[in-house]
């Protein structure tokens, strides 16, 4: 699935990294990388943009940017 | 070694990594604030000396990474490549260490002297991590020292270190860097090869950090290398074209993309070696902060109050020191206008110099405090919150979240305005903020707006009024879809922002962050502003000898003596009112004398004579004139009307008022003279501000001409189209 389809409070890990240019680099280099266990924290008040808390720290994406990443949901991953 | 000699120590770090704070700690108050050349990104450095050296302490832009996207990164990296610092620091948050680290790999791949600073590993510690930094010094072959920027602790032992380093003979080729799988590796060692073949004297980078970038496909670096290498090089690049075809083929994935993934791999295999976590039993307390201040339902009621508080305080409280300040300059003006005798010269200095200066001086007060609370907004880690909760509205403009902080400013001064726009990343951003937020009207167009509404209005001026803020409001929206969408286009900058951990800010950080910046005003006070208030005073006081219509002095000295007679002549009783009556007379001629003078000045000239360009907006010359002189500040409009209608200084309040009714002037066009205020021309003092913080007189010039136009065409609009509704 999309991370941008994640509910609050899920968690998956990230499987690809779609798109070109910027974004995807930028993302890559924050540490969005493939394997990488996401957690998302919340949706701003208007629903965009979202905030994800990734290797310890929080990183915000608008929801159009994380419709460029696909994760795998984890499980157990709900708290 | 003990000789003196100067060694450059670049600070490099992940924004949020508390390099900021460090650098403060090492310099104090001896930095120079300034621009990189050709950008407008901060460049800080500081001169200290210690240990018996001289240190220059660079502050590099934070980054994450040195792939040139952001011109901070660009920056960064010329930074390193072509200054070569001698020891770079490299500032790493031990509770973010794996992120930390992407750059530190970039860094070491550049071969240059790389030393590790620690920072705040004891807030990691509590939060359950540990990190062997002797384990992470020998994996990477780095020094590490321990330091605790908000503490002051281990910056001595940082210098020290760093000074060994600086003197040590150039690092061992045996080193720790990033390998990276077999596939790429081999492309790495065959552009390497054919750039140490051929083309190796001709580049001054090193061999593999040349070619694992132009594999990457780096843009800047490959004009660069295409352009000193000539024909040989376009052989190589060429090559490198088929490596990168061949690797896409290979993995489905672009070689840069593979690259990064594997920077990542390397860098999880040293952290498993150095870090240990215990127990996630952690209390985030930013977490828990975020709760209530990111809130679904609370978030924005506290984001407007924060707003509300930090208005308030700018505006409000500036308003006390603001009328020092105004005491101050009237002091200072008529003390030298009791010691410097009457002449040209006393006129320039107190109507030119003191006067022009001091009118924008006074702003001193109100960008003190607004870059105060900007700094505490942004020391907190709330400025990030900030654009978390505004990007949905501000990117329906095109913009970035935090865009909307200088926007608002707009509504009290344009110049902390656009000064603060320094706040965001993208330079696209930058400039399409600053660009519209001239159409946010500003304080000092409100004077106008009260004389000219409450003159033509009435019970309707507060309506009017908000209509003419809200107008400004939508056009700076439509006009920033309308750059968005033609000069500035281009995908919007990534919004991909860290939410840093809510830190309790320095208070010498934050004086240090207010200073800075208040002293880019005053710089401007002492050079543009200097000469703009002198080239006004000319215009307006010369030329000199004008022809007044009326002898002035010869009809005062007539209508002196006439009442001198009546007085002789009259009673007790009559003797008060005719002295009343002379007084009244003479100055009705000094004003009339006064409104000649600055119809007839240079500045009246060009008024009247641009005002056919005014006419179909329903302006008359005077209603020109004092446009022109709004330029210099736009509360001026209304002095310079009072000057006009010889009403200035009278004792009937309502004076300007009832001139303004007998002028000719209707509501109709009064409106559009509103309307063109709200939206001419920014200031002088926004100007130059404007140019310094584009960097770019194309901008500013197009800043003036387009608010000019769209002034020019949303008056004639009023004007012609209320004439044709049949209003007046």
């Amino acid at each position: 699935m999309l991370l941008s389809e994640m509910k609050q409070g899920e968690k998956g890990v990230v499987v690809r990294i779609a798109g070109k240019g910027a974004l995807r680099r930028r993302l890559l280099e924050m540490g969005v990388v493939k394997g990488t266990e996401v957690f998302v924290e919340k949706y701003a008040p208007l629903k965009d943009p979202v905030e994800l808390v990734l290797k310890g720290f929080h990183l915000s994406l608008r929801v159009e940017e994380a419709a460029q990443i696909t994760v795998e949901r984890s499980l157990q991953g709900t708290g | 070694m003990t000789d003196k000699k100067t060694i450059t120590i670049a600070l490099a770090g992940n924004p949020n990594s508390g390099k900021t704070t460090i650098f403060n700690n090492i310099t104090g108050t001896r930095q120079k604030v300034g621009n990189w050349p050709g950008v407008t990104v901060e460049k800080k450095e500081g001169l200290i000396r210690k240990f018996g050296y001289d240190l220059k302490i660079v502050d590099l832009p934070g980054t994450y990474s040195l792939t040139p996207f952001s011109i901070e990164e660009i920056v960064a990296r010329d930074f390193v490549l072509d200054e070569s610092p001698d020891v770079i620091i490299d500032i790493i948050d031990a509770s973010n260490l794996e992120r930390s680290l992407y750059l530190a790999t970039q860094l070491r791949e550049i071969d240059s002297k790389v030393l590790f600073a620690l920072n705040m590993a004891d807030v990691a510690r509590l939060n359950g991590t540990k990190i062997d930094a002797e384990m992470l010094s020998d994996l990477l072959a780095v020094p590490v020292v321990f330091t605790v920027g908000n503490k002051n602790e281990g910056i001595d032992n940082l210098l020290q270190e760093a000074i060994k380093l600086a003197e040590t003979a150039p690092a061992e080729k045996e080193k720790r860097n990033v390998k990276y799988n077999k596939d790429i590796e081999n492309a790495i060692s065959k552009i390497q090869n054919l750039i140490e073949e051929k083309v190796k004297e001709k580049i001054n980078y090193k061999s593999r950090w040349t070619a694992i970038k132009l594999l990457e496909d780096d843009k800047i670096v490959k004009e660069r290398f295409a352009g000193k290498t000539g024909a040989e090089g376009e052989e190589i690049l060429e090559e490198t074209r088929n490596l990168r075809t061949y690797l896409l083929n290979h993995f489905d994935e672009d070689a840069e993309i593979v690259m990064t993934d594997d920077r990542y791999g390397f860098i999880a295999g040293i952290i498993k070696e150095v870090q240990t976590t215990t127990a996630r039993d952690r209390v985030d307390f930013s977490r828990n902060i975020d709760l209530v201040l990111t809130n679904r339902f609370i978030g924005f009621p506290i984001f407007i109050f924060f707003i509300w508080a930090m208005f308030q305080l700018t505006f409000t409280l500036g308003a006390y020191p603001m009328d020092w300040i105004e005491s101050g300059v009237n002091l200072i003006s008529s003390f030298a206008g009791n010691i410097v005798p009457e002449s040209l010269l006393k006129d320039l200095l107190i109507n030119g110099i003191i006067g022009g200066v001091g009118s924008v001086i006074v702003f001193l007060p109100n960008i003190l405090i607004l870059f105060f609370c900007i700094a505490l907004l942004e020391d907190t880690g709330y400025m990030a919150r900030a654009a978390f909760l505004m990007d949905k509205i501000m990117h329906l403009i095109g913009l970035h979240g935090k865009s909307f902080i200088p926007m608002l400013m707009g509504f009290g001064c344009n110049v902390p305005a656009i000064m603060a726009t320094r706040t965001l990343e993208s330079e696209k951003d930058r400039i399409l903020t600053i660009l519209i937020t001239p159409f946010m009207s500003c304080s000092a167009k409100l004077p106008v707006y009260i004389v000219l509404a409450g003159t033509f209005f009435a019970a309707k001026a507060g309506n009017v009024i908000f209509s003419l803020y809200l107008l400004g409001i939508v056009l700076s929206i439509l006009s920033g879809r309308l750059f968005r969408s033609t000069l500035l286009k281009g995908v919007d900058a990534p919004f991909v922002m860290e939410l840093p951990p809510y830190r309790v800010p320095m208070l010498k950080s934050l004086m240090i962050h207010m200073w800075d910046r208040s002293k880019i005003f005053l710089k401007r006070m002492g050079g543009v502003i200097l000469v703009g208030s002198v080239i006004v005073w000319t215009l307006s006081a010369f030329p000199r000898n004008i022809e007044y219509s009326l002898d002035y002095s010869f009809e005062m000295n007539r209508v002196n003596e006439s009442f001198n007679l009546k007085i002789a002549a009259a009673g007790d009783e009559d003797k008060e009112v005719f002295k009343k009556e002379r007084i009244a007379a003479i100055i009705g001629l000094q004003k009339a004398m006064n409104a000649e003078k600055t119809e007839k000045s240079y500045m009246g000239r060009i008024g009247k004579g641009i005002s056919p360009v005014f006419e179909p907006l329903g302006i008359d010359w005077r209603g020109s004139v004092s446009l022109l002189t709004g330029f210099f500040a736009k509360e001026i409009v209304v002095s310079t009307l009072g000057v006009l209608y010889s009403t200035e200084g009278h004792d009937d309040k309502d004076a300007l008022k009832k001139a303004l009714r007998s002028s000719g002037m209707t509501p109709l066009s009064a409106l559009s003279m509103m309307v063109f205020v709200l939206l001419y021309l920014p200031c002088f003092a926004a100007i130059s501000m404007i140019r310094k913080e584009t960097a770019s007189f194309k901008w500013t010039a197009f800043s003036i001409i387009y608010t000019t136009s769209v002034a020019w065409i949303a008056a004639f609009c009023v004007f012609q189209g209320g004439k044709m509704l049949g209003f007046l």
